[in-house]
């Protein structure tokens, strides 16, 4: 042993190997500083182990924690028009999507599924901030639609996840026309008596917000999601002064009575069970890990809605 | 009259036809008229040539000119026995929304839109025409009164956006748009729209989810400020003629791609240079759409108007 092993070699290898490490290992928390090992954070949803800060998560991890043994099938989102006003600001905008599609591998910025929740069928969208930064345009539009069509065809609650930074302005007044037609969607929903329970995810913002994303049965938030119409900066700018410590934040929303609860990652598929359950006049959910659906016959009380008893609640109009 | 900074020239010239005449009026031994109407007619051509070819840009700021007819004075012009109503029952009146029961040539409808005021004690008093949670509301109850009533719902968009302030956000500003934009869409009677000049993202939304959308030849409907767009993707609020450029914001646009359903023609040099003129012509407008909807049953107007934004974005623009 000598200086030669002892130091320059690990250098030399450390230098040489560092490069196909995978860069994702470790992840840093950026509310606490603490690294994550990769499998522990997935493991935990994206929420770190030491402060319980709520990082993002792709709609694909959600999807893969949220449904039992994490079995989905993906609803077809009828493509729109690409680029439909030739929109170029610094960049092209199909140059923008090309680059976000390579990024994130989705085709745009939700994905909608069918599967189980504790046996429990529903439909389920959610919006990808890491793509345009969730951003909301006709495909998104359409992928809300879809989902509360393939909730309406399968008589079953639609539970969305929102995240977005608001309407894609590269769509111009064909963005800002999704708030119409989501809310159409939402419609669809309250007409077949369906639940459709919204949860709101860091950040939510703009026409977002102002659509679909405040019209839920039951709106639960993720914590300390920033949840808003105009973001925090702007009234900043406009009114000139400070805001208070957690302002449009989810505990400050829920204090204002736009939320119905704020849930920890962690608790919300159980959370989810017991609403969509109750609502759709199902028995209890039969706690604990369940194996995938196929691998058992089905239990009678806990066929799909379909077959279940006639429901006595009051109908929403 | 307040120019415009494209219309500059076109003041100087003015300017100068308006001296002579002042001279000419302390001596009278000078001749000018004839001088004066050549630069007259020199205003006029330059006047139609500018507004013929406007820019997106430049539309946005005649659709913000401060001397157009605002959703007061079409209120005052075109209706009678206005009878607002105020409050949302919940918190406050605001004052960025006028509305109530008025009568469209005899006949009783509901009328709601957005004010900006005029001067400064009255631009404060309406927030700008920026409307905060209780304007949507009091308008959500409104439409919801002429759907008991069967009333035709006629709503005045002129915002620049929701205000985006402390109490606004607080109070559920976008719970509040969503709700006006969801009972746009439920009411079982007419819902008409007019953007009379500015149409700010979700501010207008909430407003102009009708049956009919019809535009002056001048207004603007976004979904972002051009500022606002330039400073997010150009990172430089300077840019704001490129992005209502890359925005296709314009009435013209709108209605191609199917959003509006009509443009009104606004007198040569914008609707400031004949208020009078403007708000005859959008009444015309008014009442043709009223015919085209008159009898349709309450079920099928929803059905329609469901139709028409499920449909929309079908039809791009050309490169």
């Amino acid at each position: 042993m000598n200086w030669i092993t002892n130091y320059v070699r690990p250098r030399i290898n450390s230098i040489f190997s560092r490069r196909e490490m995978p860069e994702n290992l470790w992840t840093k928390c950026d509310e606490c500083g603490t690294m994550l090992f990769h499998r522990e954070l997935t493991d935990n949803q994206n929420v770190c182990t030491n402060c319980d800060h709520h990082m993002a998560i792709t709609p694909r991890e959600r999807f893969n924690a949220l449904f039992d043994a994490g079995v989905f099938v993906e609803v077809a989102v009828p493509k729109p028009l690409v680029d439909p006003l030739h929109f170029r600001d610094q960049k092209k905008y199909p140059d923008r999507l090309r680059a976000a599609q390579k990024q994130t591998s989705e085709a745009e910025a939700m994905l909608v599924a069918t599967g189980e929740i504790g046996r429990t069928p529903i439909v389920a969208a959610a919006q990808d901030f890491s793509f345009m930064a969730g951003s909301m345009g006709m495909y998104v539009g359409n992928a809300i639609i879809a989902a509360a069509e393939a909730a309406v065809k399968r008589k079953c609650p639609l539970v969305l996840f929102s995240a977005a930074g608001g309407a894609r302005m590269q769509e111009g007044i064909l963005s800002l026309m999704q708030m119409p037609r989501t809310t159409i969607a939402v419609q669809m929903l309250r007409e077949a008596g369906l639940p459709y329970i919204v949860v709101l995810t860091h950040p939510t913002t703009g026409g977002v917000t102002a659509s679909y994303a405040m019209l839920g049965d039951v709106h639960i938030a993720e914590p300390n999601a920033l949840i808003c119409f105009a973001g925090p900066r702007v009234i900043e700018q406009t009114i000139r002064e400070k805001l208070p410590e957690g302002f449009q934040r989810a505990e400050y929303l829920l204090d204002h009575g736009m939320l119905d609860r704020v849930t920890h990652r962690g608790k919300l598929r159980d959370e989810l069970i017991t609403i969509t359950r109750m609502l759709m006049g199902q028995s209890p959910a039969i706690k604990g890990d369940l194996p995938p659906p196929t691998a058992e016959p089905e239990i009678p009380e806990l066929a799909p809605p379909s077959s279940a008893p006639a429901r006595t609640g009051p109908k929403t109009s | 009259m307040n120019y415009l900074d494209f219309e500059k020239p076109l003041a100087e010239i003015e300017g100068k036809a308006e001296e002579l005449r002042a001279l000419a009026r302390k001596n009278e031994d000078m001749d000018v008229e004839d001088e004066a109407k050549a630069l007259d007619k020199k205003a006029a051509d330059m006047l139609r040539d500018i507004y013929k070819a406007l820019t997106p840009w430049r539309k946005c700021q005649v659709a913000r000119h401060p001397d157009r007819p605002h959703c007061k004075d079409y209120i005052e012009a075109l209706f009678t026995e206005y009878t607002p109503l105020a409050g949302d029952r919940n918190f406050a009146d605001d004052h960025a929304v006028m509305g109530g029961l008025a009568r469209f040539n005899d006949r009783a409808v509901m009328v709601i839109g957005h004010e900006k005021g005029n001067d400064t004690k009255t631009r404060i008093e309406r927030n700008f025409g920026m409307a905060r949670p209780e304007g949507y509301r009091k308008a959500v109850r409104l439409m919801e009164m002429a759907d008991r009533f069967n009333l035709p719902v006629i709503t005045l968009v002129d915002t620049p956006g929701a205000y985006p302030g402390k109490g606004a956000e607080e109070r559920g500003q976008s719970e509040a748009i969503a709700r006006s934009t969801q009972k746009c869409l439920q009411i079982g009677v007419p819902l008409i729209s007019i953007i009379i000049g500015e149409g700010g993202s979700g501010g207008a939304v909430a407003f102009a989810t009708g049956d009919r959308l019809a535009m002056l030849e001048h207004s603007v409907y976004s979904v972002i400020s051009p500022e606002g767009c330039a400073s997010i993707l150009w990172k430089d609020p300077e840019k704001m003629r490129e992005a209502a450029e890359a925005l296709r914001l314009t009435a013209q646009d709108l209605h191609k791609l199917g959003v509006a359903d009509l443009v009104i023609k606004e007198p040569a040099g914008g609707a400031q240079r004949d208020r009078a003129g403007t708000v005859k012509e959008v009444g015309k407008a008014i009442a043709a759409m009223l015919a085209q909807l008159d009898g349709t049953d309450g079920k099928k107007l929803v059905a329609g108007r469901r139709k028409k934004y499920l449909d929309m974005g079908s039809k791009g623009l050309a490169a």
